[in-house]
């Protein structure tokens, strides 16, 4: 029935290269000690384990010229503070990708609106870039990104860079310093400031987990169908294979599940505190 | 290989044993019936029943002859298909090598017809899935499954309204049940590997009445179950959220896990690590878990579930109702063992009985 590798056993990945992003925040590239990377679909995310410390999931931010996945990882924890640490040639295990990504072959030909907060650009940067790769395939495309401080702001030249490419990008900021001179506010403060066609309108959102709902129940209330609005839902992760039990979100489990769910389907869960 | 009838379970023992099995069945240890590897039949818990309520678990003498005049151990097969403990795998330096451990030879012998559904139920979380797992697989196929149909249930089972028992019908290698007057045992083959051991054994082949007296006993512990669960519209019920009855429940909970640590089902486990001081290698561990602890569900550093109970809804949630959405039958095989093992008495079916 199956002789295959257990579903829990990582692969030796060696660090390639680290790019600090903000403070607690780095950028590692990744590639496999033997073999290929895996293909990935923008949205999923991989196992990340730090030997002797523990493993955690953290999303596919990107894939390196050189075939590597790029993943970004904020030093929150033990683990994440370990990977964190890690420099070119360290080698760490990975497994996966994992998870449903985001729907873009669903956005096809319609106006798209990325929202993030955060962290949650991390997740969204390979589809945005899939998004301006075949820029005739979508209606107007626009990042929306929301950070608690200027110097928090993740990705700056590739928000740049997607400007030039095409798409209506807005940053804004909830606690300025005397440097910033765009907008302050939440995320949701921006929705009114892209152009979009409501009903032929389909949105990725990932951030904390107020704002996805603020943000999705505002894009709702402006005529954006529910089920175009998905969201990258972030729980509790051991296993990545539905066996762990930890991710468990209602009927969902969310790392085979999602993380990348339509919010019509995760609304009324969302509103249950504790579930 | 049509039932047969023996007369003592001495032969069965030296069989399997005889058959590389390491036999584990029911025997009396610290005043609980408890499963442990034994040499010899002499060591079953003969003349030996308990008496089983909510929060309560008391040993008492029964009838000297019989051999399973008991319900439900605090013991499953859980600890031998998920055992508590396993290492996943070892890295040193860029080589990860999985740990592939033994998975021994088992004769498991005295499994309830819950039992045997609750490794229905792993096997579909553990086999059924887009990752199956080798190691559960392997540890499966080591195991021999021996049932005794139950014939005097406990004041906590309901396998009736889960409608798993109290007969086994399926999952089994050799299924025993026990008859009185005079002492003998049905024997009834469930699988290619169980046939040549029951042909082995000193027997004859089993009469009319043998198998009369056999469905006999099945029938009379149908009608004794001690309690019963309306699974019907389960679902909708446990989709009340907002009930006051899960602050109620949530005032009794202790959250200590023994509902979880004593299901035949419960599944949940964590990882942890460990670096040798030696040479560095670092050891992944998967073990046992329990929703019931607060950082099962902990998201930086903050529990999705910080109280009570909301972490004693998505245990019952879970079990009854949405397992159903995960897996496509019921988490419950209504053993019962976590009514009787709950410190409070927490009792599940009076829990469903009074949602709305």
């Amino acid at each position: 029935m199956t002789g295959g590798p257990h579903p829990m056993t990582p692969a030796p990945y060696r660090v390639r290269s680290r790019r600090p992003d903000r403070a607690d925040t780095v950028t590692l590239t990744l590639e496999p000690v033997r073999g290929d990377c895996p293909p990935f679909r923008p949205g999923q995310f991989t196992m990340l384990y730090a030997p002797g410390v523990g493993e955690i999931a953290v999303s596919i931010s990107g894939r390196a010229r050189s075939g590597g996945y790029t993943q970004t990882i904020r030093a929150v924890g033990a683990v994440s503070a370990a990977l964190c640490g890690k420099r070119p040639g360290d080698v760490v295990g990975l497994r996966g990708p994992y998870g449903q990504g985001w729907g873009l072959r669903a956005a096809a030909g319609l106006d798209v609106v990325v929202a993030a907060g955060g962290l949650g650009l991390a997740p969204l940067r390979p589809v945005v870039r899939a998004l301006l790769r075949d820029r005739p395939g979508y209606g107007r495309v626009s990042v929306i990104a929301g950070s608690r401080a200027p110097g928090l702001l993740l990705f700056r030249r590739d928000l740049a860079c997607w400007a030039r490419q095409g798409a209506d990008v807005r940053v804004i900021v909830d606690h300025p310093d005397h440097t910033w001179r765009g907008p302050v506010g939440l995320v949701t403060g921006l929705i009114d400031r892209v152009v979009f066609e409501p009903r032929r309108t389909y949105a990725f959102v990932c951030g904390p987990e107020a704002m996805m709902r603020k943000t999705a129940a505002e894009l709702v209330r402006r005529g954006v169908a529910p089920g175009r609005v998905e969201l990258s839902l972030e729980r509790n992760m051991k296993c990545a294979v539905a066996r762990c039990g930890h991710c468990q979100f209602g009927p969902l489990f969310v790392c085979e599940d999602g993380p990348v769910l339509p919010y019509d389907r995760v609304a009324p869960m969302l509103a249950v505190a504790e579930l | 290989m049509d039932a047969i009838v023996i007369d003592t379970l001495e032969p069965l023992v030296a069989e399997l044993r005889a058959g590389g099995y390491a036999v584990v069945g029911p025997v009396v240890r610290e005043r609980v019936i408890r499963f442990e590897e034994i040499t010899s039949a002499d060591r079953l818990a003969r003349g030996w029943t308990d008496v089983q309520e909510p929060g309560r678990y008391r040993l008492a003498e029964g009838d000297g002859e019989m051999v399973f005049s008991f319900a439900a151990s605090p013991d499953s097969a859980k600890a031998y298909t998920q055992p508590p403990r396993q290492t996943l795998f070892r890295m040193r330096g860029e080589q990860i090598e999985e740990a592939e451990e033994d998975a021994p030879r088992v004769a498991l012998l005295g499994l309830r017809a819950c039992d045997l559904a609750a490794i229905a139920v792993q096997d579909r979380v553990f086999l059924g899935g887009r990752h199956p797992d080798p190691a559960y697989l392997r540890r499966r196929q080591a195991l021999l499954l021996i049932a005794v149909n139950c014939a005097v249930p406990g004041g906590t089972c309901f396998c009736v309204s889960m409608h798993t028992g109290p007969r086994a019908t399926t999952g089994f290698d050799l299924a025993l049940t026990e008859l009185a007057a005079p002492h003998r045992f049905v024997v009834e083959t469930g699988s290619a590997r169980g046939e040549p051991i029951a042909a082995a054994l000193p027997h004859r082949p089993a009469s009319a009445e043998d198998l009369a007296a056999s469905a006999e006993v099945s029938r009379d512990a149908a009608e004794h179950m001690g309690r019963h669960v309306e699974t019907e519209g389960i679902q909708e019920r446990l989709s009340a959220h907002d009930s006051p009855r899960w602050a109620q429940v949530g005032a009794r909970c202790l959250t200590c896990a023994n509902c979880t640590m004593v299901c035949p089902t419960c599944f949940c486990s964590t990882v942890e690590d460990a670096t040798s001081f030696t040479d560095g290698t670092a050891e992944r561990i998967e073990r046992w878990d329990s929703c019931f602890t607060l950082d099962f569900s902990e998201v930086n550093g903050t529990p999705v579930r910080g109280s009570n109970p909301g972490r004693y809804r998505q245990w019952l949630t879970h079990k009854f109702s949405t397992w159903i959405d995960q897996f496509g039958m019921s988490g419950c095989v209504g053993c019962g063992r976590c009514i009787t093992w709950c410190p409070v008495g927490i009792d599940v079916t009076e829990e469903l009985a009074n949602l709305p």
